[in-house]
């Protein structure tokens, strides 16, 4: 039989990056078949060379036997091909059968089509037990639903070869049960899933065949009945990783941080979090864990001070935060920066740095009033602030080391690194991390993991946020779960059990 | 206060509103799509112009507005290129057609008609007012004579356009395969994209019906309200309309409901001077004159509406993977 | 190696001279069409506002009032916000320079009463920017359309003022001419060869506002919140900045400097208010802070440029009634256009130039 596609020799670059080397291999009609690699291992601009967004500088796509010059997404759709990105295509304010017809429409007026498409629509979510209405808007639908609704966008323009882009990122454990079921009734009817992901779990769970790719090009091509969880992630990383890092005994000194019935309620009323109460020592990590959009984000937020919670209070060092009487949280950061609280924030380039400004510039950022930088009528003195950053760049090994660089043009990974250096140079009692090594290369996760470890040792505290239970281990004392705004458990590493911590995150209390 | 003909303020905020429906609707279809049109002003301006200049010319209004179309659309196309291609700041363009424009009609009116940078009277190549049938005959039946004859009727036909034009509107934008297009446009414009919808394409589109429909505006100022054009006529307008969309919420009912609702500001403002009001006494003619302007400033301070506008507007299109 | 980003000296100079370019050439093309030769009329305005030295020295005055204006739009840019209202505040700030030289040009030496009316412009300038930046801090109304708004309140408002400020007897729209006393030192008194020229101390003190403003703009931690706000809000709240505060005294800052534009234009000719004095320059003020790419020395040489833009175009309307000062609008409107919103046009064919002149000299 035909493989549903095949991918022959595709390169495919972007200015000096390669993204694409040399790609072959090819998918069986009927499958599901995993792409797994790191970030930046280029399984993003394969699919998107297969789906229309980009054209391949060389070699060939096939689909159902056939070569294909597939130029745009449109054309894509017609061969039957379609994909569900990470970042939901949808029209917030409009209703899900709208975002259906956008694109395919079938006519100037749109009322002469509306009812056959619903009719449609309902058929197809009862016969793969999609559960979404036709008519919600899609603001008003949680985020599994949306997921759905673009499933269901694609399964309406009868895709057989349907691509899903990092699906489970956003997904609890239940929810991302009820997709696999779903992705294995496309199979029995004859539809063929390509799914790419970085988890491992997911492949073994519920793929037939895996390809893994690494820095552009294809390392490994297997059948998952052949292989297992530690093969794959050794052809991913190209290295066996180093499973425990060295850290110094857990001795945690006096309480620093101590937060007691933490709320926060949105604009609507409704609340991101309940219930938060919570303490953390001096030379401990303390972990959270959770699918992002559990309250995370928000409570990280709080605590640095860029945000005002609804009600409750937090120590710390024995003094309450400076919360009260404000009516925004407009300029308090500045407060909790003074008083020892760093932050590297999970969104670096929208809140940690100025992606225009030099790397040196950025070193500053946050620190611009302090005394240290300035020199005479209070203008900045430029020459401190260079040797200043020259030594940070050169402990914290940011590469290129050029100082003047703006600091967009670095990885991902010398960028965290950059912010780190930085709240570290202000000798914190407590380090808040979001996402510590998000958008980051392999080869840094490790020296960053380091890092922090290191900072516990010395005394600080480490609050940290991750969305990856492998980096939750491997830092973590103890471990706080959260779901739908609240904690749901409180461990302590040693009891790390991923099932137990799965179904916490997916929402059952500790009992 | 029998000053005030309530009457005579009703048909005067209708003839006055056009002017900021048509704007108000042209910008609506821009923004709709994503694109902030800051330039209606200048739109407004540059057709105004033309077409008195070209009405005048010809002797033939319909000619006037033809040509006042066509530069109209041609800014837009131009406003369309540095927001889509070029990906440059819309606000700013906007503000350079508006000042282009400003200088340029004022230099062109200057060069050909001699007449201190306006345009002479256009005199018979006015268009007449529409008076409906049976007029006369109505003539003396209380308030149904007065509303038929001089409420609906008898008035130009490009009010009749700006009304018509509404509904239109409102079915275009809502229940027609280019309306939901734009509307994705505007609100993500990479879900648009992803479907398959020529996110480029679409927001030229919007740009060239916007173009068309400002013209109505500087026609309708220029040959129907003034019967000529005079430098910086639009005295705001393109802002009003602006004004409006906010106050309506991008929609095309609420936002004909604000263009209203400054024409009735217009109309009272001219009733207001030399009236004498109990208290204050005759409030003096500059000061009316800002109540529009202190309107808008009220209504962007969101002491009016909550008001939200499309959500990709203003941010250029760049496919990102 | 082929480069895929222009270097420095291309974005920072090459291109905003193509741009300038550009409008220059669609402006000749315009006056062609008015019958008139663009090199002759090029020719006439130079001469006018560079060789003559009288008309430079006029050149230079308006550039004075220039400076002001597009550092009150630059400032603002700096913070992400659109001041249009330069307008608007120049015009307000000349009605508190007024209200300074009534009430003490007949008491006050002129050491304190030049400084008294700069006060009441910059202050009364800063007041007029307060409301708008006020709701763009706290209400999120665009701060374009509200200084629009401004502009033509200011206009109905000054009208009103000014019809009340004429002396008795008199026609003129304008408020009574200053004593002596406040009149500013010229700068022909030690410079002779300029002449019966306007050019006065404000041309000084427009130099050093452009030294306090690049330094406070690059080399303060004021200026480098400033820009923060500018580029990114988000982080910039991060890094503790008074978001809301930030805004709201940029725009009294810019409405300042605004403000002190039209001391220059009163105290420095007309020595009374008379109505729309500022004629234009808050919105010139646009176009310099857009082609000056809001450094100290593109504002002060767009700020030349502008300046015998208008006295080059004030002899040549006299010399050729085809080409009135109005075409200078029209001009102005195309350099915002090329040098604000189409900053990039040149862009891809000048990489395309500099990366195959590159591969031949290798």
């Amino acid at each position: 039989m035909q493989p549903a596609v095949e991918f022959r020799n595709i390169s495919k670059a972007f200015g000096a990056v390669q993204a694409n080397a040399d790609v072959s291999f090819s998918i069986a009609k009927g499958s599901i078949h995993g792409v797994i690699g790191e970030n930046g291992a280029g399984k993003s601009t394969l699919m998107s060379i297969l789906y229309g967004y980009y054209n391949a500088d060389s070699g060939q796509v096939l689909v159902d036997g056939q070569a294909q010059d597939i130029r745009t997404s449109h054309e894509a759709i017609a061969l039957g091909i379609g994909m569900v990105h990470q970042h939901f295509m949808l029209v917030e304010n409009m209703t899900v059968l709208d975002n259906v017809m956008l694109g395919n429409e079938g006519g100037f007026k749109l009322a002469a089509r509306r009812g056959a498409v619903e009719a449609t629509l309902r058929e197809i979510c009862a016969r793969y037990r999609l559960d979404v209405d036709p008519l919600a808007t899609v603001h008003d639908l949680s985020v599994g639903a949306q997921q759905r609704v673009e499933i269901l966008k694609q399964i309406y323009r009868s895709a057989e070869i349907l691509i899903l882009d990092e699906p489970t990122a956003v997904l609890t454990a239940q929810e991302t049960a009820s997709l696999f079921e779903i992705l294995r009734l496309f199979k029995e009817q004859g539809k063929t899933i390509i799914l790419i992901t970085h988890k491992l779990q997911e492949i073994m769970d519920i793929t037939d065949e895996v390809t893994v790719m690494r820095a552009g090009r294809v390392v490994g091509a297997v059948q998952t009945r052949d292989t297992s969880k530690e093969q794959l992630a050794n052809m991913m990383v190209g290295r066996p990783i180093q499973s425990e890092l060295p850290r110094g005994p857990y001795q945690p000194g006096a309480e620093v941080l101590k937060v007691s019935g933490l709320q926060l309620k949105d604009a609507n009323g409704v609340a991101l979090l309940s219930d938060i109460d919570f303490t953390l020592r001096a030379g401990e990590v303390v972990a959270i864990a959770g699918v992002s959009g559990n309250g995370q984000s928000e409570l990280l937020e709080i605590l640095s001070g860029m945000r005002l919670p609804s009600s409750g209070s937090v120590e710390f060092l024995g003094q309450p935060l400076p919360y009260a009487g404000r009516a925004n949280a407009d300029g308090l950061p500045a407060a909790f920066r003074g008083l020892g609280i760093g932050h590297v924030p999970e969104d670096r380039l929208r809140d940690g740095v100025i992606k225009d400004f030099s790397v040196m510039q950025n070193t500053v950022f946050g620190y611009q009033d302090q005394g240290d930088v300035k020199g005479r009528f209070g203008l900045f003195d430029f020459k401190k602030i260079a040797q200043r950053c020259a030594g940070l760049m050169r402990d914290f090994d940011v590469r290129p080391n050029n100082p003047d660089l703006r600091i967009g043009l670095l990885s991902g990974g010398n960028q965290q690194k950059v912010v780190i250096a930085r709240e570290v140079a202000a000798c914190p009692k407590l380090m808040l991390v979001g996402q510590p090594t998000r958008g980051v290369d392999i080869g840094t996760i490790e020296s960053i993991h380091t890092q922090l470890l290191r900072l516990r040792d010395e005394g600080v505290a480490i609050l940290l946020s991750s969305v990856e239970l492998e980096e939750v281990r491997a830092l973590a004392d103890r471990i706080i779960v959260m779901s739908g705004g609240r904690i749901t458990g409180v461990l302590p590493v040693d009891e790390f059990d991923t099932t137990r911590i799965g179904l916490l995150m997916g929402g059952l209390h500790k009992s | 206060m029998e000053d005030f003909h309530i009457a005579s303020i009703i048909v005067s905020t209708i003839r006055n509103a056009p002017v900021l429906m048509f704007a108000a609707m042209a910008g609506l279809f821009a923004e709709r799509s994503g694109v902030v049109d800051i330039g209606l002003e200048g739109k407004i301006l540059a057709s105004a112009f033309v077409s008195a200049a070209v009405a005048y010319s010809t002797q033939n209004p319909w000619y006037g507005i033809a040509a006042g179309i066509a530069v109209s659309v041609a800014l837009a196309m131009v406003q369309a290129f540095v927001a889509i291609n070029q990906k440059g700041n819309q606000l700013v363009c906007g503000i350079a057609i508006n000042i282009a424009m400003s200088g340029l009609t004022f230099v062109l009116a200057q060069f050909f008609f001699q007449q201190g940078g306006r345009t002479p009277d256009l005199g018979g190549a006015r268009m007449a007012d529409v008076v409906l049938p049976g007029t006369a005959a109505m003539e003396n039946i209380p308030f149904i004579g007065w509303l038929y004859g001089h409420v609906i009727g008898n008035q130009s036909v490009l009010v009749y356009l700006a009304f018509l034009l509404v509904p239109i509107v409102h079915w275009t934008l809502y229940h027609s395969r280019f309306g939901l297009r734009l509307r994705a446009c505007g609100e993500n414009p990479h879900a648009a994209d992803a479907a398959g919808v020529s996110v480029e394409r679409t927001r030229y589109l919007a740009m060239l019906v916007a173009g068309v429909l400002c013209s109505f505006s500087g026609a309708y100022l220029a040959i129907v309200q003034s019967g000529f054009f005079l430098r910086d006529m639009s005295a705001g307008a393109g802002y009003l309309a602006l004004t409006a969309l906010v106050f309506g919420n991008w929609r095309p009912l609420y936002t004909v409901l604000g263009c209203l609702m400054f024409g009735m500001f217009g109309a009272i403002q001219i009733q207001l001077e030399g009236v004498d009001l109990p208290v204050v006494g005759r409030i003096p003619g500059s000061l009316i004159q800002m109540i529009p302007y202190v309107v808008t400033v009220v209504v962007l301070a969101g002491l009016m509406a909550k008001s939200v506008a499309p959500k990709a507007i203003g941010k250029p299109f760049v496919k990102s993977r | 190696m082929k480069k895929t980003e222009l270097p420095r000296w291309a974005t920072g100079f090459v291109l905003p001279i193509l741009n300038l370019l550009s409008a220059l050439v669609i402006a000749g093309f315009v006056i062609h069409l008015l019958g008139e030769s663009p090199l002759e009329s090029l020719e006439i305005l130079v001469d006018s506002a560079i060789v003559n030295p009288e008309g430079l020295a006029y050149t230079m005055f308006y550039a004075s009032t220039f400076i002001f204006t597009g550092l009150a739009v630059s400032i603002a840019m700096q913070a992400g916000l659109f001041n249009i209202g330069a307008e608007g505040q120049m015009y307000v700030g000349g009605l508190g320079l007024t209200l300074a030289m009534l009430a003490f040009d007949a008491s006050l030496s002129p050491w304190l009463l030049i400084p008294a009316g700069m006060i009441g412009a910059a202050l009364f300038g800063a007041a007029w920017a307060f409301l708008p930046g006020y709701l763009q801090a706290k209400r999120g109304s665009h701060v374009v359309v509200t200084t629009i708004m401004f502009n033509f309140i200011a206009a109905s408002l000054m009208n009103y003022l000014i019809l009340k400020m004429i002396p008795v007897g008199e026609q003129n729209p304008a408020s009574r001419v200053f004593s002596s006393a406040a009149e500013l030192p010229l700068l022909t008194s030690w410079f002779p060869v300029l002449g019966d020229t306007p050019l006065n101390i404000c041309f000084l003190l427009a130099i050093v506002a452009l030294v306090i403003y690049g330094l406070a703009v690059w080399r303060s931690s004021w200026g480098y919140k400033l820009r923060a706000t500018g580029l990114n809000a988000h982080a910039a709240h991060y890094a503790g900045v008074k978001i809301s505060r930030t805004i709201i005294v940029t725009m009294l800052v810019s409405g300042a400097l605004a403000g002190l534009a039209s001391v220059n234009s009163i105290l420095g000719s007309t020595h009374y208010l008379s109505l729309n004095f500022p004629a234009g320059a808050g919105f010139i003020g646009i176009a310099i802070a857009l082609m000056g790419r809001q450094n100290p020395v593109g504002i002060f040489l767009s700020s030349v440029l502008f300046g015998a833009l208008i006295q080059g175009g004030f002899d040549l309307s006299l010399e050729k009634p085809n080409i009135p000062q109005e075409t200078f609008i029209f001009i102005q409107g195309l350099i915002i256009l090329f040098c604000g919103a189409m900053e990039h046009f040149y862009a891809p064919a000048l990489l395309k130039l500099i990366n195959l002149t590159g591969k031949k000299a290798a």
